[in-house]
């Protein structure tokens, strides 16, 4: 096996682990905790009152955040690379980053300018 | 002489394995012995957890996890049982990743990974899903709004997150938390060597984005709204009980260890102490990689205690607006120093 794959073998492994920890703490729990099951304790919480209708509503804003995240998120990605090798790209590649990112802030700017970041 | 045991890298990933199983728990419980308790208490004048056992209430700790241990099991009959149940492990699942690549001294570290830095970032942020997951199948109004509110916030304290640490992996020249160790620890101040060079000299503007986005990532006050007593009592976890309930606290204080051990590793030098090498170093690593990320700790704790909570149009307008120009300018700026010097 190569180390390549000892690796990420590892983060399989590790994985593993968390599972196997979070199945013995609650294995070990059901046998100390107490069961009395009342039809009351199976109601929604909803501070005190009972829950009225199924599922909540919420923000469509969240969608247009969400949006926004992955363009940056992407960018992210392709500067990691670039920053790993800037000393070898030398002046060329700080331009063309440059530029990359002035495009990008460019997009942040006409979101913000047509109101996607105000929250009304 | 030479402390690496020559065995095979089969248990040596088994015992590294369980040492990262009792170290995560346990810095959960320090830092929330330590800071929660004891100094929460000292700052905001409460009283309760200094009582319990006498000397400074060293026994409500203890106490709090006896009360986890004896309570039900519950879970609402509206229910997405299977997605329910399997929620919080995928929490703290994304909290055991990241302590793969972080390094405790020149051979103390499970997996040095050439990604290191990016790897345990994109991790880390594997803890949004089993927050939705959780707000989701909880079935229940506040949740929903809680894992909503905490996905929106996590996605956008990423960015700035991300982007803090570039500057760090541009000076380095490697994204191998190792390596940033290294070049840190035999870097030179003017041409001063004496005490290497601690990247928190160069990239103070990464610091504090890196915390800032950090206080948020971890549901942090100023930053809580996701679980906001007082208006959703208490998020997505508000369903969650006994030991479900306890996954989701080891995931969030695990994870300020972790955050609190990555920025000591990027900005204070990590394992490293100026003169010290080989066994040396292996053997003091850890002491001094846990008292540099108790610092970091203490400042994000001492943030948390101080300040009231922001507003939700607020929080995304303090990223998007501020945080993230600033990280990109900063990354420019690192470049052009890098590039002209």
């Amino acid at each position: 096996m190569t180390e390549f794959y000892r690796q990420y073998l590892a983060v399989a492994v590790l994985m593993g682990a968390a599972a196997l920890m979070f199945g013995a703490m609650l294995g070990a729990g059901r046998l100390l905790r107490p069961n009395r099951p009342q039809p009351e304790k199976y109601v929604s919480y909803e501070a005190g009152s009972d829950p009225v209708g199924g599922w909540g509503q919420s923000n469509v804003r969240y969608y247009v955040y969400a949006l926004l995240f992955v363009i940056f998120d992407v960018e992210a990605v392709f500067i990691f690379p670039w920053a790993v090798n800037l000393k070898t790209l030398d002046t060329f590649g700080l331009v063309e980053m440059t530029i990359f990112i002035l495009v990008l802030t460019l997009g942040l700017a006409y979101a913000w300018r047509k109101g996607v970041l105000r929250w009304a | 002489m030479t402390l690496a045991l020559s065995i095979g890298w089969g248990s040596t990933l088994a015992i590294k394995t369980i040492v990262v199983l009792t170290v995560i728990p346990l810095g959960a419980l320090i830092l929330g012995y330590v800071f929660l308790l004891k100094m929460m208490s000292h700052m905001q004048s409460r009283l309760g957890p200094m009582d319990p056992g006498g000397f400074h209430g060293w026994y409500q700790l203890v106490g709090d996890g006896l009360k986890f241990l004896q309570k039900e099991d519950v879970m609402p009959a509206q229910a997405d049982r299977r997605v329910f149940a399997v929620a919080p492990a995928v929490v703290v699942m994304s909290t055991f990743l990241v302590f793969l690549v972080i390094p405790m001294g020149p051979d103390l570290v499970v997996k040095d990974l050439d990604v290191g830095v990016f790897y345990a970032l994109a991790v880390s942020s594997l803890s949004v899903v089993g927050v939705l997951m959780a707000g989701w199948a909880s079935a229940n109004k506040f949740a929903l709004l809680g894992a909503l509110r905490a996905a929106a916030q996590l996605i956008a304290y990423e960015l700035p997150l991300l982007l803090a640490v570039v500057g760090v992996v541009i000076q380095a020249g490697t994204m191998s938390l190792q390596g940033i160790v290294l070049s840190q620890q035999h870097g030179k101040i003017f041409g001063w060597g004496g005490l290497g060079e601690p990247f928190l000299l160069t990239q103070f503007v990464g610091l504090a984005l890196f915390l800032v986005a950090s206080q948020a990532e971890l549901t942090q006050t100023p930053f809580d709204m996701p679980v906001a007593e007082s208006e959703l009592v208490a998020g997505y976890m508000v369903e969650y009980t006994g030991f479900r309930f306890l996954f989701f606290f080891i995931g969030e204080f695990g994870t300020a260890f972790a955050f609190a051990a990555i920025a000591a590793t990027l900005f204070l030098g990590g394992w490293a102490i100026p003169g010290v090498h080989g066994d040396w170093a292996n053997i003091l690593g850890p002491p001094v990689l846990f008292a540099k990320l108790m610092i970091i700790a203490f400042f994000m704790f001492w943030v948390r205690f101080t300040y009231p909570r922001l507003r939700e149009d607020q929080l995304q307008a303090v990223a998007w607006k501020f945080l993230i120009p600033l990280g990109l300018a900063n990354i420019l700026l690192t470049g052009l120093f890098k590039v002209a010097f």
